[in-house]
């Protein structure tokens, strides 16, 4: 179905999405008002892991008479029941937080790539097995079982704790790679690949992996927001050495201290709001990500506040077509042909119906975090059991 | 019926996959865990409690790997799962049989409340996409970054300290027994509420998001667009056509990250000090109670796994396709 030419001038506010040159495309990320905003965010609280044991106006452990002190020109967050300075308990606890977060996600990534994957490259009975490891894994509820494990390893410290988190973590990114890879794997560019005698390593590295850049990326940044959540909840509730600061060892002393019933709410608020500002920092990015990928939802994104202006009653599926004077009730027109609605980094190719069930699966925001974010994919076998 | 069994043999197999976990993390461990223990208790142990640590942990010399193995099933068969350290010398089971109930109760319900609820609303929302209803995305998108427990802290201070409403700690009225009396449910309901509250709270904005996205994506497709040109009734093509169908993903995902969400309510527990799961496991924690630790986490992962199994047949009897045979 075509589409009257950008009846309500979507060109007015995105010209440079339509030149489409390669090099502004990859800039795209950036574009995006909500990667952005994330983007910024994140980059703050990474500074701050860098140098904010420097910044810090006191020792997080000097102990002194200043005993529960509110907010105040000295302690700017106030201070504990010890006379400790929150706010330097919060500049030397990022560092943590955040080491925990990048590595966790990297290792966790590695393993999710190797075998998400390899299942879907190999299929047939290799598939069946990794798969099977998947799930187990995604199943078994992971904040108990890092529990048992990280209680068990004496003073379990930042390193220890992102290992144990990347091992049990992994499995939503591998499940959500093997599929994008089962349904790259049939698409006409890598049978050319192996038609041209190129060698596995090859296919895989240089043909399917850039495909995957985008869900690779936002499995990424699932796995460090269910790690950041991990670590904090594991220090709350004192499996991890608690004298070793991150923000769950301040609301671990505040919880311990009694600082609710005292009314202490400088001690355990800003440590909250910290996390939260992270994990929503990293949720933006990869809400970021999906919309780049998903046309569907980048157009839903980019003409919303567009319509309003125009005073457009947005209805689901269709956009309105403005014909200018007349009617009040726009007629509307099917949306998902749009010129510009496949330019996600998944290639084009055969099979459509197939592709789109397997790209939503792929590429709906991710993983749930420790706070339970519901996942969104259908069960591949499901998938796989349906079309083939 | 395949299907079914499918579904099936796999759980089993996670049962026993998670169950052979639980035997094998205590023996990868290097050094003695054992001596450790003894030490952190400075003597308080009894020597009944020492000699069921070092089968714990498999350093009783007389045997194999595999005898304790078989010992430990032969062992879990019969409901056995050790004695807890904290309230020597109670049998873990009958602690867990106790706290149970309680989370079940709590979790349980809030979980599905908190999903159902969130579905709708993501129904709504992504039904009127570029509307006002996007402005209410980046507050459910920073709902969603909150971890549970804050929540419940944050809870606490407001409706507990600052203007106390609920109760800030306990599952019933100390006052009351355990019972089926007006009186105790009554209490226990009172006593729920803070709690339950937190954990819809936190768990709904993902069921949000996750359902909107997947209605903006189901909406166009085609059979939506039929259904609106037939001229059905705009609540018939929401709920009927685009939700019905956007709904799938969201009910498997939620079989898969029941998990996730239990690991998070756990923790809520533990600030409430509800007599939950979750609670047993944080005071095991607190004192070093390892059998207590590990049981808690077989129960936990039992439950899960029968939860998700349930809501992969609630997924099979939705969708059609996958009651297909072949």
């Amino acid at each position: 179905m075509s589409v009257q030419a950008d009846p309500i001038g979507l060109t007015e506010v995105e010209p440079a999405k339509k030149t489409g040159k390669k090099g502004k495309r990859s800039l795209g990320i950036l574009r995006n008002r909500k990667a952005l905003i994330g983007l910024i965010m994140l980059a703050f609280f990474l500074v701050l892991a860098l140098i904010g044991p420097w910044l810090a106006p006191h020792d997080p452990n000097a102990v002194t008479q200043d005993s529960l002190q509110p907010p105040s020109a000295d302690h700017w967050l106030g201070t504990t029941n010890t006379g400790q300075d929150i706010f330097s308990q919060l500049l030397v606890g990022t560092r943590g937080v955040m080491l925990v977060g990048l590595l966790a996600g990297i290792l966790a990534t590695m393993i999710s790539v190797i075998v998400g994957v390899t299942a879907g490259f190999l299929g047939g009975i290799g598939d069946e097995l990794l798969s099977l490891l998947a799930n187990v894994f995604l199943i078994i509820p992971a904040l108990p079982l890092i529990i048992i494990v990280a209680a068990l390893v004496p003073s379990a410290g930042g390193v220890t704790i992102a290992l144990i988190i990347a091992l049990t973590g992994w499995a939503w990114g591998s499940r959500v790679l093997r599929a994008q890879t089962l349904s790259l794997r049939k698409r006409d560019f890598v049978e050319a690949a192996r038609a041209n005698g190129e060698p596995m390593w090859r296919i895989i590295f240089f043909e399917i992996m850039p495909n995957l850049t985008a869900i690779i990326a936002s499995g990424f940044i699932g796995t460090a927001i269910f790690a950041i959540l991990s670590e904090v909840t594991l220090a709350f509730i004192g499996v991890t050495s608690i004298s070793e600061w991150n923000w769950g060892t301040i609301l671990f002393w505040a919880q311990s201290s009694q600082a609710l019933v005292l009314g202490a709410w400088w001690w355990f608020v800003p440590a909250g709001l910290c996390i939260a500002a992270v994990g929503t920092s990293l949720t933006l990015i990869n809400f970021g990500i999906d919309e780049f990928v998903n046309p569907r939802l980048r157009n839903t994104a980019a003409s919303a506040s567009l319509l309003r202006k125009k005073g457009i009653r947005a209805r689901i599926g269709f956009t309105p077509v403005y014909r200018g004077g007349g009617s009040q009730h726009p007629e509307t027109t099917r949306d998902d042909d749009r010129p510009d609605a496949d330019t996600g980094t998944t290639p084009r190719g055969g099979a459509r119906r197939r592709d789109a069930a397997q790209a939503d699966d792929a590429t709906v925001p991710g993983r749930p975090a420790a706070s339970g974010l519901p996942t969104n994919s259908r069960t591949t076998t499901d998938t796989e059991e349906v079309t083939a | 019926m395949k299907y079914f069994l499918r579904r099936l043999g796999f759980y089993l197999f996670t049962a026993w996959a998670a169950i052979t976990l639980n035997f094998f993390i205590p023996r990868m461990l290097p050094g003695d865990p054992v001596q450790s223990l003894i030490n952190k208790f400075q003597g308080r142990l009894n020597t009944d409690a020492v000699e069921s640590l070092y089968v714990l942990f498999g350093l009783d010399e007389n045997r194999t790997v595999w005898q304790d193995y078989l010992a430990y099933l032969n062992n879990l068969f019969h409901g056995d799962l050790g004695i807890s350290f904290t309230y020597f010398p109670t049998p873990v089971t009958q602690i867990l049989t106790q706290s149970l109930p309680w989370t079940i109760a709590l979790v349980g319900l809030s979980t599905i409340i908190g999903f159902v609820l969130g579905t709708l609303a993501g129904v709504g929302l992504g039904w009127r996409r570029g509307t006002w209803a996007d402005n209410l995305l980046p507050i459910a998108n920073f709902f969603s970054a909150i971890p549970y427990f804050w929540l419940g802290i944050i809870a606490i201070a407001l409706f507990a300290v600052a203007w106390p409403a609920f109760p800030a700690a306990g599952g019933y009225d100390p006052g009351t027994l355990p019972g089926w009396n007006m009186e105790f449910i009554g209490g226990a309901i009172y006593h729920g509420i803070l709690p339950a509250l937190t954990i819809i709270i936190s768990s709904i904005s993902g069921w949000i998001l996750g359902m909107r996205n997947m209605m903006v994506t189901v909406s166009s497709e085609d059979y939506v667009t039929v259904a609106q040109a037939k001229g059905l009734p705009e609540r018939k093509v929401m709920f009927g056509y685009a939700a019905r169908n956007a709904v799938l993903p969201s009910i498997s995902g939620f079989a898969l990250s029941l998990g996730f969400i239990v690991g998070g309510t756990l923790v809520a527990e533990m600030v409430f000090s509800y007599p939950g799961i979750g609670y047993m496991l944080f005071q095991a924690i607190g004192s070093k109670d390892y059998p207590l630790m590990q049981g808690a986490f077989l129960v936990v992962t039992i439950s899960v796994l029968v939860a998700s199994m349930l809501a992969d047949f609630v997924y099979a009897f939705l969708d059609p396709r996958t009651r297909v045979e072949g």
